[in-house]
């Protein structure tokens, strides 16, 4: 609220400010936004440096079998020590160096994920929204389908369907082998289920937007319908785009948790959602193997919310979400 | 038009509007199954049979005839609501609909009541007083609450509940279990009709932890809604119009302003409910709760067609049917919707 305060209160010697600076300097008022920021850009440079991290601590290998660790009577994991900050696993795994390599997949997935449920879901909204009639139907429809079925449940179905699946040249994946298990699987079936409310704003909009004097203006100039919505409709959506994919992110991140808690997530490479399915069995004795990739993924869905509120109420000063 | 037109013409449209809806999903969940490799018979039984036995088997289970054919018997049957019998075990979808839905069904309803003890009171307060340590309190919390996974915060609950002895898994002791006469299913209800006042007792212990980890994870979005809901109804024309009256702050907050700020939570109430069945699933896998949702995970995990399909599409077509339902309170209490 201070910036538009000072608006009202300057001089005339105020500079013009474009919408991209006052939004900036809206955000940057916002000092829970703006350490959840640096949270994030140190969380990215781990993930990124996840090795040498790892090295500088001086832990071992995510992967590194220390069964050395292990309680030299029941072979059952290990608290906190000098030579694993975080204990061991079951299987002598260290899991601080764990939790670090975690970060790179749940990164992986939620940059990836919301980048394809985006794209998919504003061509989606523009095509229903400006061509409304039978496209528009085909979509909604599919859009009131997808939200009808529970989405972990389809993406547990589809995962399973997708790990399985055989290619014509013998591998293995979905689309003909455009969608490998593993990485490629969850990126997808995250996508896939998380495109629908993206498309239903796009849609929103255009069909207010597309009523518009500038729209009728730049149609009576004889406009293509591919220049109206790439010159003239998209550009005033990039605010709520923008927007509703900085909320999206975190949920992606809970959700590749969870699918891998369910067993159909990443399983090759060390994730926090693995972690905590894994210490399902001894977690009453072994509280930190679940605790700390816990604490991990609870701080990082935390920060992104908080950027995402900012960056909603940086848009929108006047709809605070009070 | 008169009014009860209105709400009639409405509720037709939303209901055969709901119609391709369910036709789409039971479509798309039968080419989801067809599409993997692999049919349930050799999946379930394909180590134990020789080859030969195996493909009697599916010829008379028809896996060998065309899609289309498979899709055209398979519809009628959706249509006629005979869900068939589980490859794996035996079970007719319809007993596994009544068992474990059951079970799925009491752990959400309890969530949900745990949802509205908790976000109305302390969403309405916040609103109130805003600023205020309800406020404050109330805003941190939900903000904290919406970043725990729910199986990350039931092995937190299920640590702390072991300490002190309290039941973390299942839904009631084996004993009380084995006892119990399954009437409705619903365990709380069963125990109440045996008069059995040790078993509901269990019974409710056992539901206790579940319900509460799955209730508090949504309540942060509650709190938020009715907050925000109640400032805007305290700023609107006819509240100020009530205290111009000289009504005392205590009744325009209480009977003017609460009452339409709760409107809005039904809609999210309903917007909620396919929300709360995959939290569900989670909260099952994390407590054991025979439900539905694990059911359904465990039988994908063997691939067997007719559950999954039979699961699913009972389990959609729920969701379809609140979803009306919401809208159809929505159009009886409030007559602006029925016609936009």
């Amino acid at each position: 609220m201070g910036a538009s305060a000072e608006l009202v209160d300057s001089d005339f010697e105020l500079p013009p400010r474009s919408p991209g600076q006052l939004f900036r300097a809206r955000f940057r008022e916002d000092k829970i936004a703006m350490a959840s920021l640096v949270f994030i850009g140190l969380l990215v440079l781990m993930a990124i440096f996840a090795p040498l991290v790892v090295s500088i601590v001086g832990g071992p290998d995510p992967d590194a079998r220390d069964t050395g660790a292990l309680d030299p009577l029941f072979a059952t994991p290990t608290g906190p020590s000098a030579d694993h900050l975080f204990g061991v696993d079951q299987l002598g795994r260290d899991v601080f160096s764990r939790v670090v390599y975690g970060a790179r997949v749940s990164l992986t997935v939620a940059f990836a994920a919301t980048f394809f449920a985006t794209v998919f879901g504003v061509i989606a909204g523009l095509l229903a929204g400006y061509f409304r009639g039978w496209v528009d139907s085909l979509i909604s429809r599919s859009v009131d389908v997808l939200l009808a079925i529970p989405y972990l449940l389809l993406a547990t179905g589809l995962a399973s369907a997708c790990t399985l699946a055989q290619t014509k040249g013998g591998g293995s994946g979905c689309l003909g082998g455009l969608v490998k298990p593993g990485l490629g699987v969850v990126i997808f079936v995250i996508s896939f289920t998380s495109w629908t409310y993206m498309a239903r704003i796009v849609r929103g909009q255009i069909l207010s937007m597309r009523e518009k004097e500038f729209i009728e203006a730049s149609r009576s100039m004889g406009s293509t319908d591919a220049r109206i919505v790439f010159s003239e409709l998209l550009p005033n959506l990039t605010a709520p785009i923008i927007v509703y994919s900085s909320i999206l992110i975190p949920q992606v991140i809970l959700y590749e948790a969870a699918l891998s808690f369910l067993g159909v997530g990443v399983t090759d490479k060390p994730s926090w959602g693995q972690m905590i399915s894994d210490a399902t069995p001894n977690f009453s004795t072994a509280w930190w193997y679940m605790l700390f990739p816990g604490i991990a993924l609870v701080l990082t869905v935390l920060a992104f919310n908080f950027v995402g509120d900012a960056m909603q109420d940086a848009l929108n000063p006047r709809k605070r979400r009070s | 038009m008169s009014r009860g037109g209105g709400l009639r013409t409405y509720v037709l449209t939303r209901v055969l509007l709901a119609i391709p809806t369910v036709f789409i999903l039971v479509t798309m969940v039968f080419l989801l199954m067809r599409v993997a490799p692999g049919d349930p018979i050799t999946a379930a039984l394909g180590a134990k049979l020789p080859a030969k036995e195996l493909e009697k088997r599916k010829k008379e289970a028809g896996y060998d005839r065309p899609i289309a054919d498979q899709y055209v018997e398979y519809l009628g049957q959706v249509v006629t609501l005979d869900l068939g019998e589980s490859v794996t075990d035996n079970r007719s979808v319809k007993s596994i609909i009544v068992e474990n839905g059951s079970a799925t069904l009491e752990l959400t309803l309890a969530a949900f009541s745990i949802t509205l003890l908790v976000g109305i009171p302390i969403g309405l307060l916040a609103g109130r007083f805003r600023d205020g340590p309800i406020d404050v309190g109330g805003r941190l919390f939900a903000i904290v609450i919406y970043a725990f996974p729910v199986f990350f915060l039931g092995f937190l609950a299920q640590l702390l509940a072991s300490k002190v002895g309290w039941p973390t898994s299942g839904r009631a002791s084996p004993i009380v279990d084995f006892d119990l006469d399954k009437i409705s299913y619903f365990y709380v209800l069963d125990s109440l009709i045996a008069g059995d006042w040790n078993a509901f007792w269990d019974v409710l212990q056992h539901l206790f932890l579940p319900a509460l980890v799955l209730g508090l994870t949504i309540s942060g979005v509650m709190i938020r809604l009715v907050r925000v809901n109640l400032m805007q109804t305290l700023r609107g024309d006819y509240v100020e119009a009530a205290r111009a009256r000289g009504i005392s702050e205590r009744r325009v907050v209480i009977n003017h302003a609460f009452r339409n700020a709760l409107v809005p939570v039904i809609t999210v109430a309903g917007l909620q409910f396919a929300i709360l069945l995959s939290g569900a699933v989670l909260t099952e896998e994390t407590f054991n709760w025979p439900g539905i949702g694990s059911e359904l995970i465990r039988y994908l995990d063997e691939r067997d067609y007719i559950a999954v399909q039979g699961i699913v599409v009972v389990f959609a077509i729920a969701v379809v049917f609140v979803s009306l339902l919401i809208d159809l309170v929505n159009a009886f209490i409030d007559p602006r919707v029925r016609y936009r």
